[in-house]
């Protein structure tokens, strides 16, 4: 039975785009989608974006799985908000009236949000910017009311190293009564770079959205290209892509499970984890030829072949970590001092997640399950059983076993990946055509979503969303309740991207 | 489970690696380049204060591995502290992002002098991929020397820990061969 939302949504005229046919809606049955969403929750909202005509979002039922594209065209300058039934949209609605210039009408939050007033000109990727902005005032921020509170600034310079970003806490004593958090700082304009330019010259701004998860973004952005130009990358290099993809999440997880021990000042652990965190690099480089791997992915299949003696070296790396991440598991769990840090510290409830449509650590420590590579599911992985672990209690500890977990998983699926890599071509010519595609990649952040439309082979739209939309509205709440000398540990386990959403 | 380790370290020895010698052209070259007042009064440790200015933070990853236990950059008595006002060198990534650019002069400014501003990554050097942007300060010949003098550039996209901290040993070697010159 497919839902109200859903009904509605089927009703708009079908546009090309692979492989998920994308509806435009009339106004009025876009106002009529806003209004059925409360009626059906599942229907979640994974990304809000636009171009210089439309406003675009992409629903994914988590009933029936659906994957929905739907589109409304701009009318007196803006479209009829979603954040008022989907609070991840506030923060994509603000991000689209900073660059696009379209206001999202009657939406909860009309702040700006990228726009600090400092760019040579307003809303860039518009048809016609606008005259640079007023000159820049202090930014507002929401109020709080009650009695003997204290505001605490912190950044967007900071002490630790770390991506620039705005932490105002508003707290009673030492328990935080609210957190907002201002980010925007490292934004480079990345979207409108990317236009006008072939794909494998614009995939180097999607492999340099968050360095982080460079593999990922780029198998997301190859994946949408590849969807609008209707090819299909050789066997051989979705293989390879999927091992540098698990190298990726094993080397990001081995550093944040480091990272948050050292947060609660356990530097046993950010040794010792940040050494097989190294031997992932290492093994990386030897391999693939760079420590991240950045541009190893091209749209139409990867760069280049695996180097001699590359399995070899990601299969010993992954040994040291297989010889001793049960060791290094069991001392996690028996200091005390670090269990009391850990457990029950930033915790967030699977209603909110499921709001917001966490993806990711954030997403399976509160008892979601989702994972890209299962659902919707793009190769290598089909043929690959990927086990997902999930948790419940949502709180810093439960997304550090998250990882570890995850660890383990993606050891098993490196192994196989190598052993059964396939023969033959690592890329297929692109064809200099017209289309829409959208790809879809899970990091070891969460699931990313791309989406592009190409004009005889040159980008002539394009949108990258980073898991991290979804998580860091979550942080806000997670530190609720907790005091502030807790919240780099709470940060650090969400390891949310600055850069991924500064876009 | 800890000592076990510990021990073994003992026995087996760390897990640090030697470090690679440093070119002394490298050395000669960037003596020329530093105000000889400077290099007086800092002796063999510096400060190390970190800033992004619009990284993709691949940068950040390669900065994080240089206080592993593999290149341990503490031995060379240089070490990260949490605030400007400690540092002898900002350590900085990223394109200039014009959003961040007042809050960059101004931890230029909270720095004490003698100081040393080390443009890492290509980014910083030059603005990189994300040259010509609207969203960033190219002005000159762009990177972050468009908002503070820049001593030292560090290429590479990121430029990997071993090269990182060859140019900051560098940066020692000439603040200490200037005293002798
Ligand atoms: S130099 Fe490369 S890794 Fe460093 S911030 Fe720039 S794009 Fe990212």
């Amino acid at each position: 039975m497919t839902g109200p939302a859903t009904q509605i949504i089927l009703r708009g005229t079908e546009e090309a785009c692979r492989p998920w046919t994308r509806r435009t809606l009339t106004r009025e049955d876009w106002t009529a989608l806003v209004a059925a969403l409360p009626a059906q929750p599942a229907l979640a909202l994974v990304a809000l974006w636009a171009d210089t005509a439309q406003a675009h979002a992409l629903f994914m039922d988590e009933a029936s799985g659906d994957i929905l594209p739907v589109s409304t065209a701009i009318v007196d300058g803006g479209y009829p908000a979603l954040s008022p039934v989907r609070p991840a949209a506030a923060w994509l609605e603000r991000m689209v009236r900073d660059l696009w210039g379209h206001t999202a009408q009657g939406g909860t939050d009309d702040r700006p949000w990228l726009d600090h007033g400092r760019w040579p000109h307003t809303h860039p990727n518009a048809i016609r910017p606008g005259p640079m902005g007023p000159p820049p005032e202090p930014p507002e921020f929401l109020p709080v009311t009650g009695e003997d509170l204290h505001q605490v600034a912190v950044g967007p310079i900071h002490a630790g190293i770390i991506e620039p970003g705005h932490f105002r806490f508003t707290a009673q004593g030492e328990t935080v009564v609210r957190l907002e958090i201002r980010l925007g700082y490292t934004h480079k304009g990345t979207l409108s770079l990317m236009r006008s330019k072939s794909p494998r010259a614009a995939a180097r701004f999607a492999a340099r959205l968050s360095g982080d998860s460079t593999v990922a973004h780029a198998i997301a952005f190859a994946r949408a290209t590849e969807a609008a130009l209707a090819v299909e990358a050789p066997a051989r290099a979705n293989g390879l892509r999927g091992v540098m993809a698990e190298i990726e999440r094993i080397a990001n997880h081995l550093g944040d499970v480091g990272a948050i021990c050292n947060d609660a000042s356990f530097a046993f652990a950010l040794a010792r984890f940040g050494f097989h965190r190294e031997a992932m690099l290492r093994a990386a480089n030897a391999a693939f030829g760079h420590r991240l791997m950045m541009d190893a992915v091209v749209p139409g299949g990867v760069a280049g072949d695996i180097a001699p003696g590359g399995a070899e070296a990601i299969l010993a790396a992954i040994a040291g970590v297989e010889a001793e991440l049960p060791e290094l598991t069991r001392v996690y769990e028996n200091y005390s001092s670090l269990t009391d840090r850990v457990v029950g510290t930033g915790a967030i409830s699977r209603t909110l997640a499921d709001r917001f449509a966490a993806g990711g650590y954030v997403g399976r420590a509160a008892g979601r399950t989702g994972d890209a590579r299962l659902h919707p599911g793009y190769a290598p992985y089909p043929d690959l059983v990927v086990v997902v672990p999930s948790l419940a209690e949502g709180d810093v500890d439960a997304r550090v076993r998250i990882r570890l977990a995850e660890i383990t998983e993606s050891i098993r699926l490196l192994r196989i990946l190598l052993e059964d890599l396939p023969a033959g071509a690592l890329s297929v010519v692109l064809p200099m055509l017209s289309g829409e595609g959208i790809g879809c990649a899970e990091g070891f952040r969460g699931d990313i979503w791309h989406w592009l439309r190409l004009d005889n082979g040159q980008i002539a739209s394009v949108f990258m969303r980073d898991p991290s939309w979804a998580q860091w509205p979550l942080l806000e709440a997670a530190i609720e309740g907790n005091i502030i000398a807790d919240f780099p540990i709470c940060n650090k386990s969400f390891n949310c991207s600055y850069s991924g959403v500064d876009l | 489970m800890v000592w076990r380790r510990v021990f073994r370290t003992l026995t087996e020895g760390p897990a640090t690696e030697r470090a690679a010698p440093i070119a002394d052209a490298a050395t000669q070259a960037l003596v020329a380049q530093l105000d000889a007042a400077a290099q007086v009064r800092l002796g063999r440790s510096l400060s190390i204060r970190h800033l992004d200015a619009g990284s993709c933070n691949g940068c950040e990853l390669e900065i994080h591995a240089l206080n592993n236990i593999v290149y341990d950059l503490e031995r060379f008595g240089l070490r990260f502290v949490a605030s400007p006002r400690h540092a002898d060198v900002l350590l900085v990534t990223g394109p200039l992002s014009r959003n961040l650019r007042e809050a960059l002069v101004q931890t230029w400014q909270a720095t004490p002098d003698p100081k040393w501003v080390v443009a890492m990554g290509d980014c910083a050097v030059d603005g990189g991929v994300f040259k010509g942007s609207y969203a960033i300060d190219g002005t000159g010949t762009g990177g972050i020397a468009a908002g503070v003098p820049v001593d030292l550039k560090i290429p590479g996209c990121p430029p990997a820990p071993a090269a990182i901290l060859i140019a900051l040993r560098t940066l020692i070697e000439a603040n200490v061969g200037g005293r002798d010159g």
